[in-house]
């Protein structure tokens, strides 16, 4: 207890004592409010499968495409010292394209749904290369250089598909969307723990990690030690561009339909947020990734939270802006170095230390 | 407590988490003198200056400014006191003038009176003797009026007591005698400067006492006539100096009979003009020059860190190409630059990562530095070079200077070159550590490392190189070796014009 006291505020406070705390208030809070709050039942849903259902369930299950970005979103702030602001708009190509192949095919089977997540990776990678590339070649600020596909992109998407927002219906489908026969989990929970696994595979077997944070330190430093600092940065947004692609086809799975205008919409600035929650300097440099997923978490624990609360949906943004005004105060640097200092007297004060020359 | 003091610190103590980096040390600064502020990296000066300035807090101990006792908790209570500091980076705006420069952020008027600042400004500059004028963009004089526009605000800011941190670094010796110059003036008008410098002539030069400090502790307060430069040094590093001259002449026997690692004709790049050059297997050879004389970028050209435009290289016989940093490291070669800062560490990472960085990036992405692997080889360069960190997962920025030094020679030796370029590795940092990086140069070249050496002080480098490279406004003038290096021989060819 004392030294798992001690990992989260040793010297200051650790980069995921903001999120941890968050969801430890929040659970808290619940619990005061109403315990039944996270009570977990299992039912038979209308496919007839045994699944869980609760609101925490729906917590983990709905920030599903949102942790997916925020991984990817990550690794961009980090690498680049900016954000992609057209995630949700690329998001919505993706899907699009998603449902494109879907449509084009006579019946959907397994082979055609994985030919149709590559080709929403393929071009979803496509425009992401194009992001990165005015980003890391022509060095053009990200938030600007994607300011143009955040603007364009759901034009883009509405062209896929002629305009209409074509349905598909497939048990495939609403596998992915929702629960798989015979697993109790839903599945966009499921995909979340395999792209976490995946990158922290891609972490332990190269070495992008450093790198990424090397670059995103001292880009002239990196330089002269050989790294390829335009790669890295490419890579970054082609990365996210696989986590846009992602997220765009469970969003496109959960509702059976690519509606353009609406996929992911402004989900943009829940990423950022997400990654801030995180302990994540969005000026770049050092990151960690499972913070970016627990700041999703929060994020949406905070939302349903309200929802339960029965806050009408047009005043939970206000309320959340007020929660989030507090938790990027308290992980400003300003705060951090304060309580930082406050729990070293106090510790200080606990060991007894006789303070030198303090007469 | 000794009487006349201007400004007292008493018993002064700082802890860091993990370090002590100030034990009971006692100031005393008179009206009017100055006095210099010596020790190695890590002795505390700049965590005493610190203090004094308000940017930290101290643990224990006390202040007193003309005998009454003062609370500094920010760099603006300095400021009220009478505490002025001048930093070795000038941190004023270029793009404004030198009036507005010497008045910003402390006119209560809200309208501005623009002619009314530029007379004042001017009166002052008269004053002091500072050749530039009110009007003129700060960005456009030279950086030794620029480094007097500063102080000349802190004056005006009626300081009593002026700190300045390393003002000489980046100056040339005319510009240093100017300084010295208003430091005089300033002197007699009665104000306390306290000075920091590594230059150890400059201090015989200007200063009237020396304080010297060593490993956070207070080792002394000296006046400067009477403690012999060796004295002072061997104060600084707490070791007698047999060592510096122990260090001695190098031998050079059968330079000539070994082969080249390294040749290259007329390399050019966007900085730098067409030039040959070429070092031997085990050669320590030096680039010297003043300021802006071509020879970072030339070694640049050679590492391949700016745009390579021209030129014909050859390693170990073969023709190769060089046009990017990774080309020279796949070659063999390392290249500590010039700018720690900017160029080297990556400060919020810890020394660990820094420390297997190159080695990594030569490795490729796709074949990672196991973590053990990587605490191996950092636990054994922080013993092999004396690294001086809490530990290895330690941010490497919040080492001292010669520690992130060393950080960075242990990133590439631990690339094991073949060629090592080290540019101005002995910037900054303190005498004990300058030591130990040359020593580590003369063990490279006997193992068979070549290795190609700059630094501004031309002692230092007489003492490690066997061949000297002379340049003067970005072309090579000369060649030195043997009997010819000696400091006056390398003055001569500085300066040029056959005199």
């Amino acid at each position: 207890m004392k030294n798992a006291f001690k990992r989260i505020f040793g010297t200051g406070l650790g980069q995921l004592t903001i999120p941890i705390i968050s969801i430890l208030l929040l659970v808290v809070f619940n619990l005061i409010r109403d315990p039944s709050f996270f009570s977990i039942g299992i039912m038979h849903n209308n496919d007839g499968n045994i699944v869980l259902a609760g609101n925490l369930i729906s917590i983990i299950n709905g920030a599903s495409e949102l942790a997916v970005l925020a991984m990817g979103m990550t690794l961009v702030t980090a690498a680049c010292g900016g954000q992609d602001i057209s995630v949700g708009a690329a998001a919505a190509i993706a899907g699009s394209a998603f449902v494109k192949v879907l449509k084009s095919a006579p019946a959907i089977n397994g082979g055609i749904v994985v030919l149709a997540f590559f080709s929403a990776c393929l071009v979803a990678v496509i425009f992401a290369s194009f992001n990165g590339t005015l980003v890391a070649v022509f060095k053009i600020q990200p938030m600007i250089a994607t300011l143009i596909l955040y603007t364009c992109g759901r034009s883009i998407a509405y062209w896929i598909n002629g305009g209409a927002t074509p349905t598909v219906s497939s048990p495939i489908i609403t596998g992915i969307g929702s629960f798989i026969p015979g697993i109790p989990v839903p599945t966009p929970v499921i995909i979340v723990l395999v792209m976490a696994v995946l990158f922290k595979l891609l972490f332990h077997f190269t070495s992008l990690e450093l790198f990424t944070q090397s670059v995103g330190i001292n880009g002239s430093a990196a330089r002269l030690n050989g790294i390829n600092s335009t790669f890295i940065k490419l890579l970054s947004f082609i990365i996210l561009g696989v986590c846009v692609a992602v997220a765009g086809c469970i969003g496109v799975s959960r509702l059976g339909l690519i509606n353009h205008e609406t996929l992911l919409l402004d989900v943009e600035m829940d990423a950022i947020l997400a990654v801030a929650i995180g302990g994540n300097n969005l000026g770049g440099g050092k990151f960690k990734i499972g913070g970016s997923i627990l700041g999703a978490y929060v994020i949406q624990m905070l939302t349903i939270t309200l929802y339960a609360m029965k806050v009408s949906s047009t005043d939970v943004k206000a309320y959340k802006a007020i929660v989030i005004i507090l938790l990027v105060v308290i992980g400003s640097p300003v705060v951090k170095a304060k309580f930082g200092k406050f729990m070293g007297n106090v510790m200080k004060k606990n060991k007894k230390v006789p303070v030198k020359g303090a007469e | 407590m000794q009487e006349n003091c201007l400004l007292q610190m008493h018993h002064i103590d700082k802890t860091f988490p993990g370090v002590k980096a100030l034990s009971g040390v006692d100031f005393c600064l008179r009206k009017g003198e100055i006095h210099a502020l010596m020790g190695e990296n890590g002795a505390g000066k700049s965590t005493l200056i610190k203090i004094l300035t308000g940017v930290y807090q101290m643990d224990g101990g006390e202040i007193r400014l003309e005998g009454q006792p003062v609370v500094i908790k920010s760099p603006q209570d300095a400021g009220n006191n009478g505490i002025s500091t001048v930093y070795q980076e000038i941190t004023l705006c270029p793009n404004i003038t030198v009036a507005e420069n010497m008045f910003i952020g402390r006119d209560s008027s809200f309208f501005v009176k623009k002619k009314e600042r530029e007379k004042r400004a001017d009166e002052i500059l008269t004053k002091l003797g500072i050749p530039a004028r009110s009007t003129m963009q700060l960005g456009s004089c030279s950086l030794a009026v620029q480094q007097m526009v500063a102080i000349a605000r802190a004056v005006d800011m009626k300081c009593k007591v002026l700190i300045l941190d390393e003002p000489t670094s980046s100056l040339d010796d005319k510009e240093v005698n100017m300084l010295f110059d208003l430091m005089r003036d300033l002197k007699s008008k009665g104000v306390g400067i306290i000075f920091v410098t590594h230059f150890l002539e400059q201090v015989y030069e200007v200063s009237d006492r020396i304080t010297v400090l060593r490993n956070g502790e207070l080792v002394g307060e000296y006046l400067t006539q009477e403690l012999p430069q060796v004295e002072l040094v061997s104060k600084m590093i707490g070791k007698e100096l047999e060592e510096l001259s122990s260090l001695g002449e190098t031998e050079e026997t059968g330079d000539e009979e070994k082969e080249d690692f390294y040749v290259a004709k007329g390399l050019s790049s966007s900085d730098a003009l067409a030039f040959d050059f070429n070092i031997k297997k085990g050669e320590v050879n030096g680039f010297t020059g003043l300021l802006g004389s071509g020879r970072s970028e030339s070694v640049r050209a050679i590492f391949g860190a700016d745009k390579v435009t021209g030129g014909n290289v050859k390693i170990k016989g073969k023709n190769v190409k060089i046009t990017k940093p990774i080309d020279a490291m796949k070659h063999g070669i390392g290249y500590l630059a010039e700018d720690r800062k900017r160029d080297g560490i990556i400060a919020e990472l810890s020394v660990r990562e820094n420390i297997i960085l190159a080695l990594q990036v030569m490795n490729g992405m796709f074949k990672p530095i196991s973590r053990s692997e990587a605490e191996t080889f950092a636990d054994e360069y922080i013993k092999v070079l004396n690294i001086k960190t809490a530990s290895r997962e330690t941010p490497v920025g919040s080492l001292s200077g010669g520690n992130q030094q060393k950080v960075i020679l242990a990133r590439w030796l631990l690339t094991h070159p073949d060629y090592l370029i080290l540019d101005e590795p002995t910037r900054g940092i303190d005498v004990g550590t300058k030591l130990e990086i040359q020593k580590l140069v003369l063990k490279l070249a006997e193992e068979g490392v070549s290795v190609t050496f700059i630094s501004s002080e031309v002692e230092e480098m007489l003492r490690t190189c066997s061949r000297l490279i002379v340049m003067r406004d970005r072309h090579i003038v000369g060649e030195l070796k043997g009997k010819e290096l000696t400091q006056t021989q390398v003055m001569k060819t500085i300066a040029g014009g056959d005199a």
